[in-house]
């Protein structure tokens, strides 16, 4: 965690590290990946983006990735932001899922049932979304510029 | 109801509830569980509920929050009650349009027009 780092520590633009199911922890990280967008100038609409993309991710690898694991059981979660882009990479420990088996959230038979909407906003959002490894590794790329659906 | 560590502040006015969140943040999965609690507590004290729930103040939601949106809505219903929303974030809004839950919802600019719109 960046927390880790000696106060003295520059401010980061990127970073690997191992998250605990711990809302503490998950803020820190959105605090510490939203200071860098602002160094790097993101606009308002973009870092509403890559908080909303990076808390369901987060939450889909705990509550989904991890559904018959031990709870307790961390996330992996690299991101790195430079001028042009923000590439967040969330691992978990699970067996992986296919996403193209998820039912379709906008489909009137789907409306009024509470979940399965992570992915799509996720996808909505950002500028590349690939779900990697045996499907339990998530990476996820916003480029500057990328119309926002609000923007 | 006790405001006692509440997620929300309740106000009575005639025969609706309104309602308005405490943090502008409603992402985490303890306190979206609160938050459906607490509604449903008010919803099922009712027959007929009338609730408003305001989003003003608030800056990100997540799907789970949607979820508990959906499950108190799904009550109003079966209580043959109403619910409104209002005072939704443009970009929050873009929320509601991906996942066709503008549909679903009544949702207002403003209280006022809310208010209004109860039957």
């Amino acid at each position: 965690m960046s927390g880790q780092h000696p106060p003295s520590a520059e401010p980061a633009d990127g970073d690997r590290i191992t998250l605990a199911h711990d809302r503490a922890q998950i803020d820190r990280l959105h605090q510490t990946v939203l200071a860098s967008l602002e160094r790097h100038g993101y606009e308002e609409a973009s870092r509403f983006a890559v908080r909303l993309a990076l808390e369901e991710g987060i939450s889909n690898a705990f509550r989904h990735g991890h559904a018959s694991l031990d709870a307790d059981l961390p996330i992996d979660v690299e991101w790195s932001v430079d001028a042009d882009r923000i590439v967040m990479v969330i691992e978990d420990q699970g067996p992986g899922f296919n996403p193209d088996v998820i039912p379709d959230p906008t489909l009137e038979e789907n409306l009024e049932k509470p979940a399965g909407r992570g992915v799509l906003l996720i996808r909505s959002f950002m500028s590349e979304v690939a779900f990697e490894g045996r499907g339990n590794r998530l990476r996820m790329v916003f480029k500057r510029g990328q119309p926002t659906p609000h923007a | 109801m006790s405001s006692s560590g509440s997620r929300l502040r309740f106000k009575r006015d005639g025969e609706v509830t309104q309602v308005e969140f405490r943090d502008r943040n409603i992402l985490d999965e303890a306190n979206i569980q609160q938050i459906c609690e607490e509604i449903s507590e008010v919803v099922e004290s009712a027959p007929n509920p009338k609730l408003l729930i305001s989003f003003a103040g608030v800056d990100h939601l997540s799907s789970a929050a949607l979820g508990t949106l959906i499950t108190i809505n799904n009550k109003i219903k079966n209580s043959e009650g109403q619910l409104r929303l209002a005072n939704i974030d443009p970009q929050i809004y873009e929320v509601f349009k991906i996942t066709r839950l503008h549909g679903l919802f009544k949702i207002f600019d403003s209280t006022d027009e809310a208010m209004a719109s109860f039957a």
